[in-house]
């Protein structure tokens, strides 16, 4: 069962959203603005958001930014609005996944899942509890989920954390775009490679030094990203 | 096959003209005073030597006897030479068609017409004949007795003289013409060239014009001087300018509309449609479960079924909405040609009903979404208008710089009516069916994909029977 807080100004999603999340067995709260919906961040205190990015007032994208200033918290957008644009936009906010409207409660369901279960250490690698790794001025924990830079601590949005892990549990080892999808975001769907491209920027802003010359996430053009070499 | 000689450019060709007309003009003119001032000269000659003769022979004639012997005659001639040496004339006389009398030697040629026609004409006969290179003129004249003038009298007096002096001024007045003419027609060129650059320079001003309108520059107008046809020709210019410059602003804010009105709809259509999508899970749940009446489980399983079809159907609206706009946006990433046809195949679960045959290694610089939206329709199109049976083949191969993908089954094929329409909007390969599974925008949206690319979509028949689509896209190999 997962605590759901669902941003949405649409009456009838809001009930169509909530019906069929309660029926799969999760507790959902239903708000209609983003000022009710950062108040019930600590009432209701959910495990992730699902966010509506047009919304009355404060917008979905101001939401976003709010709340990852605050938490890291994960965040699924649920929008009606598909262009490229947007999408980035969205991603670019913080959330860690993007739902085009209208979406089966299938779906949503499966997109929620992937985004929780993202934060559990990659299978591949063997982790050594308490022992942070060390890659140039990067410390990872993989045991606390906890990354510093120069000793100070970052905050990182569940998606990024978990790239940032995938990344360097394998270094210089090039991954495509499709391969991190399915690894990371566990979409199997060509459509989302702009999921990828959205959160290596949002890394990059955070951990590198230059982002524009990034020297942990790399590109590798045609293929990928890889980690390093430093 | 023999070439036209006209000249090609409007200039030359004015010049042309302009320079002929003139030369034309002025050789007439020229041939005519010719013509008049050369009769006039020969006519005068004529006349003064027909009346100097007549005066002569009056006043000797009397002194004749009524049959003039040989010697009368020759003394006669002999009088009539000495007469008039300024002419410088030679005269003889001939009595009842006798052979004409001389008395200088050589004797004066004299033209056979003229001693035919002398002796039986009422008048002085003159004619002109050329003899040793020059004009010379011969006079017949018949004498009449005063006491009868109505009956000749048998003796013609004839002359000839030389008309070289005449003859002389004759070749001054053509000279004179022909000096007259070269400069004239050769300083009608400048004129014609200065009236053709005249007209020349308001069709070059239109030319220049309508170039940039068909350029695509709908505000061009040009500068009207004057009130002659090309003054019309500039404003008629103008006005159709003008005219169609507010239809196409017209028809943009129309198409403008249009396409904003799909696009609002569609989207406005996404908001219920989300909420009808979130619980069609719920429904089929239910019904699947038999907790239902059979009657509201079908009824419950056709309203699921309609809004997932509703909901695809507004998705594909949004997508060509874009293309529309014109803000689809491409965004290639190299990949693997084989993984991305399996992926494709893999996530519609379609595998085991599809035969692929790609070259291992084959990459290629595309949209990989947008690929895969192609591939997944070609193919979903094959399966369904294929029929369930019928093996369905998915080809790729590089061709050059190109990578060409086809997708071939082995159905009835497509009907040669529906062939050219096969990838307009809202085309369904069979009328009959108007509610088939697709929404009738999967190959419109295909070959807008395959335009972005730089690429092109095409549909055929196989010569064995079945549909063949052949995508072709730039493969720029990194």
């Amino acid at each position: 069962m997962t605590r759901v807080l669902l941003i949405e100004d649409d009456p009838g999603v809001r009930r169509g959203v909530t019906l069929g999340l309660r029926r799969r067995g999760h507790e959902t709260e239903a708000v209609g603005t983003g000022e009710d919906g950062l108040e019930s961040l600590t009432a209701f205190a959910p495990d992730i958001v699902l966010l509506d990015l047009m919304l009355p007032g404060m917008s979905g994208l101001e939401v976003c930014r709010r709340i990852r200033e605050i938490s890291q918290l994960p965040i699924v957008i649920l929008s009606a609005r598909s262009d490229d644009v947007d999408v980035v936009v969205g991603l670019e906010a913080g959330a860690d996944d993007y739902i085009v409207k209208p979406a089966s409660d299938e779906v949503i369901e499966a997109r929620m899942r992937a985004v929780l279960r993202r934060l559990a250490p990659p299978p591949h690698t063997s982790v050594t509890p308490g022992k942070p790794e060390v890659h140039g001025d990067l410390d990872l924990d993989r045991s606390a989920l906890r990354v510093a830079k120069h000793g100070t601590e970052l905050t990182l949005a569940p998606s990024e954390l978990k790239l940032l892990l995938f990344l360097s549990a394998s270094p210089e080892a090039t991954f495509s775009r499709q391969q991190l999808l399915e690894q990371v975001w566990e979409h199997s769907y060509y459509a989302d490679a702009r999921l990828v491209d959205a959160c290596v920027k949002r890394l990059r802003a955070k951990i590198e030094d230059d982002p524009r010359r990034p020297r942990y996430v790399q590109t590798v053009r045609g293929f990928g990203y890889r980690f390093g070499p430093l | 096959m023999r070439r036209r000689v006209v000249p090609r450019g409007l200039r030359t060709r004015l010049v042309v003209a302009f320079v002929l007309v003139s030369a034309l003009s002025a050789l007439t003119t020229a041939a005519l005073t010719f013509r008049q001032a050369r009769a006039a000269i020969l006519d005068r000659a004529q006349d003064s030597a027909v009346h100097d003769l007549r005066t002569q022979v009056d006043s000797l004639a009397p002194d004749l006897p009524a049959s003039p012997e040989d010697a009368d005659l020759r003394a006669l001639v002999l009088q009539l030479d000495r007469a008039n040496g300024a002419r410088g004339w030679r005269t003889a006389a001939a009595f009842r068609g006798g052979a004409p009398v001389a008395v200088a030697a050589p004797a004066p040629a004299l033209p056979a017409r003229l001693r035919a026609t002398g002796g039986t004409a009422r008048g002085a006969v003159a004619q002109r004949f050329h003899h040793d290179g020059t004009p010379w003129l011969a006079i017949a004249l018949p004498v009449t007795r005063a006491e009868e003038p109505s009956r000749p009298s048998g003796l013609v007096v004839y002359a000839s003289f030389s008309l070289a002096s005449q003859s002389r001024d004759v070749d001054t007045l053509v000279s004179a013409a022909r000096a007259g003419v070269v400069p004239v027609v050769i300083l009608s060129a400048v004129p014609a060239l200065l009236a053709a650059r005249r007209v020349l320079r308001p069709v070059r001003r239109l030319r220049s014009a309508a170039e940039d309108m068909a350029a695509g520059a709908l505000d061009t107008r040009i500068t009207v001087v004057g009130d002659d046809e090309l003054a019309d020709l500039g404003r008629t210019f103008n006005t159709m300018a003008a005219t169609l410059q507010t239809d196409a602003a017209t028809l943009r804010s129309m198409e403008a509309k249009a396409r904003r009105f799909a696009a609002d709809v569609s989207h406005e259509l996404r908001t219920p449609l989300a909420a009808m999508t979130a619980v069609t899970g719920v429904l089929d749940a239910d019904a699947a479960a038999g907790d239902l009446r059979p009657e509201t489980a079908e009824a419950l399983e056709l309203v699921a079924d309609e809004t997932r079809r509703l909901g695809r159907m507004v998705e594909d609206l949004m997508e060509i909405s874009r293309f529309d706009a014109g803000a689809a946006a491409l965004h290639l990433d190299e990949i693997d040609v084989g993984e991305l046809v399996g992926k494709t195949l893999g996530l519609r679960h379609w595998q085991d009903r599809v035969a692929v045959d790609v070259p291992t290694g084959l990459r290629a610089r595309v949209d990989p979404r947008r690929v895969d939206v192609v591939l997944a329709n070609l193919v979903g199109n094959a399966l369904r208008h294929g029929g369930p049976s019928v093996p369905v083949r998915v080809r790729a191969g590089a061709v050059g710089d190109a990578l060409v993908l086809t997708v071939t089954d082995e159905g009835p094929g497509i009907p040669e009516n529906v062939l050219p329409h096969v990838f307009d909007r809202f085309t369904k390969g069979d009328a009959s069916r108007t509610r088939s599974e697709g929404s009738g925008l999967g190959l419109a949206i295909a070959a807008e994909n395959a335009r972005l690319h730089g690429g092109t979509l095409t549909a055929a028949n196989a010569p064995g029977g079945g549909a063949v689509f052949t995508l072709t896209l730039p493969r720029d190999p990194a």
